[in-house]
């Protein structure tokens, strides 16, 4: 196992070494929370592609398929083809509206102080879920690879690495880690790819004959065939509908996927990185380019592990990927195992603390620049102080993240994901696409959006099945997706807000601004530009 | 640079009432009602609607045909590769497909429109 710290301490001595270089350039605002929005297209994405493919894309996905072959592939399938959600509806309008956060777009019409706080509260839950998710993940699987690691050293040293990227390099510092990430990710699933085929003499159809050869114990199906995780005939009652459970649990994951990853902060954050709105549309570009390829391989990881390694030998879900390298290489205690085993994993950290690392700057500026900027400031504040708070919000997020990581060391990293997916998609992108594209929207329609839809999958999730260590027989919610009932009932929330807004007495601001948000975001007329030649502020750090 | 009150800043310091106001905003709306914008935003929507609706359809095919349809689905097309398995493949060329004739259409259309607006609007003195 020494191989496995070897090789991560190499991975994060490098991404420190980015830390301090990053951290001399980063003295203003825009440069802490947008890296100067001087990030080239196909720089911007890389860095999507390394926040958006997480521990739960490597590890988890590889072990749902390998554990439920056909269905996990599905969730491969939604996480890009939700890329363009982002690409045809929500990148471009972003870029040219806002300024740093997600708030930044809703507060151009919306009155400030009741949308930001709103906004603020689903962003620290988006990205609070996700981010715990991934600390649980890593600690984990630290601590199952080098037994000598307890979990809560694992988690605590993610959390002082994470805290370490985003409080000294902001922005700048945390696209480099992802891009860092990226590379490695794909290096790594491209060679275990190639690894897996030359088993099965580089044919397709002979690998397929493989994975056609193993057989769920339960469903009696092989694994090229869909029905494994959901299974069919379990009959669920929509209103007055009967319709066949696997189908509503795809669907309605296809429709968390789709609607919710143009709704997650950290991502939306990282088209302000870029200089207009033509790169951050090659940015997503790129970052299409790059996931696509990524899931795309996650056939040869995913199905590879059940075939070559097997469900029995893999144990942990999270552990497929990790596993199948090891086999790989030559199986446990050869020279090989060791290598490829200690180099995923530390591909897996590595890909972890670089999600967390995002998602703690999108928190952080949620609470900085939203809420005690704009809304305990009524945004009378210096530069400095503003990067200031924003450092010190990163340490206490990051903090807040590691205390509660440590006390959920059996949480269930896929359900936290899913609430996070859960709430971006039924709280955050109803408000996003109605302030970008519905005139009478107004206040009180955001913030009944956003609040009640992110309340309303919080409470989904907690009441359905997919929570609980041991399934209840007759959960009071019955889908593990909420996303089906949850997302129309975000864009309900913030529609009968609208309405009852208007009832109130209407808000004559949104109304009025509404030619003026059509226009800019549409064509970036007065656009934020990317920062010129710096003043030179003196350095914070 | 970035301390230049555009856009939020400006917004919220002027409340909707005042005179300077209500000519900002009908100065926004008067651009808005251009043909040069007018023209940006039709051809943007006539691109956009029809592509989202065709992905939406085409990516909730598949898991309504795994779930209504399993027999069709499973049927093997390649050795044991069925089409279950081919359909969940063509969704990452589809979407491939379609964000490259976006960027190209955007590229070669959508952004000299947009340029267009943007000139009008700094020869009528908005947005600066």
């Amino acid at each position: 196992m020494t191989t496995t710290l070897w090789i991560t301490a190499v991975i994060v001595a490098i991404t420190l070494g980015i830390t301090i270089w990053a951290a001399r350039q980063t003295r203003t605002t825009v440069q802490f929370y947008a890296a100067g929005r001087k990030i080239k297209g196909w720089q911007n994405g890389l860095a999507i592609a390394g926040d958006y493919m997480s521990a739960a894309s490597f590890l988890g996905i590889a072990g749902l398929i390998a554990f439920n072959g056909y269905d996990g592939f599905m969730y491969s399938v939604g996480w890009l083809v939700a890329y363009l959600t982002v690409l045809l509806l929500i990148a471009e309008p972003i870029r040219n509206t806002g300024k740093y956060t997600m708030a930044d777009v809703l507060a151009y019409r919306m009155s400030a102080g009741p949308v930001r706080s709103a906004a603020a509260i689903s962003t620290l839950a988006v990205s609070g879920f996700y981010m715990i998710a991934q600390m649980v993940g890593a600690g984990s699987v630290l601590h199952l690879l080098v037994p000598g690691f307890s979990f809560k050293w694992a988690v605590v040293i993610v959390g002082i690495l994470m805290i370490g990227y985003v409080v000294l390099g902001g922005m700048i510092a945390t696209t480099w880690v992802q891009i860092v990430k990226a590379t490695l990710l794909m290096a790594g699933a491209i060679l275990l790819s190639i690894l897996v085929l030359s088993h099965f003499g580089f044919s397709p159809l002979r690998f397929f004959d493989a994975i056609a050869k193993v057989i769920d114990p339960k469903s009696k199906l092989n694994f090229t065939q869909p029905g494994i995780l959901y299974p069919h005939g379990k009959h669920v009652f929509l209103g007055p509908l009967t319709l066949d459970k696997s189908t509503i649990e795809n669907v309605s994951l296809g429709m968390a996927l789709i609607f919710g990853t143009a709704g997650l902060p950290h991502i939306l954050m990282r088209f302000y990185t870029v200089p207009t709105a033509r790169a951050a549309r090659h940015s997503v570009g790129w970052a299409m380019g790059l996931i696509g390829a990524f899931y795309v391989m996650t056939t040869f990881l995913g199905f590879g592990a059940a075939v070559l390694v097997g469900k029995a030998k893999i144990g942990n879900t999270n552990l497929a990927a990790p596993k199948l390298a090891e086999f790989l290489g030559g199986g446990p205690n050869s020279f090989g195992g060791e290598l490829l085993l200690g180099f995923i994993s530390a591909v897996a950290f590595a890909t972890i603390l670089a999600v967390v690392a995002g998602l703690t700057l999108a928190a952080s500026s949620a609470f900085a620049h939203d809420f005690w900027m704009n809304v305990v400031r009524g945004g009378k504040e210096s530069e400095s102080e503003q990067v200031t708070v924003a450092r010190i919000a990163a340490v206490g997020v990051g903090i807040i993240a590691v205390l509660v990581a440590i006390n959920l060391p059996t949480a269930n990293a896929a359900v936290l994901v899913a609430v996070a997916f859960a709430v971006a998609s039924s709280g955050n992108l109803p408000v996003i696409l109605f302030t970008l594209f519905w005139k009478r929207f107004n206040t009180v329609g955001a913030v009944c959006g956003l609040i009640g839809g992110t309340a309303v999958s919080i409470f989904l999730v907690l009441i359905g099945p997919g929570l609980a260590t041991v399934p209840a027989a007759h959960p009071a919610f019955a889908l593990s997706n909420p996303g089906i009932v949850s997302i129309p009932l975000g864009f309900i929330f913030a529609i009968v807000g609208t309405y009852v807004g208007e009832a109130l007495g209407g808000d004559r601001r949104a109304v009025a601004m509404y030619p003026e948000i059509e226009v800019r975001s549409q064509t970036g007329v007065g656009a934020e530009p990317s920062s010129v030649v710096e003043e030179r502020i003196p350095a914070v750090v | 640079m970035e301390t230049r009150n555009r856009g939020q800043g400006s917004v919220s310091s002027a409340p909707v009432g005042t005179e300077s106001a209500t000519a900002r905003a009908s100065k926004w709306e008067a651009l808005a009602n251009s043909p040069e914008f007018r023209q940006l935003i039709t051809a943007k929507r006539n691109f956009i609607i029809p592509a989202t609706i065709f992905f939406l359809v085409y990516y909730f095919a598949l898991p309504l045909g795994n779930g209504l349809a399993p027999k069709l689905m499973n049927t093997k097309i390649i050795g044991n590769i069925n089409l279950a398995y081919l359909f969940a493949l063509s969704e990452f060329v589809m979407a491939w497909i379609l964000a490259a004739i976006y960027i190209r259409r955007a590229n070669r259309v959508f952004d000299p429109l947009a340029a267009a607006v943007r000139r009008l609007a700094a020869r009528m003195g908005v947005g600066a």
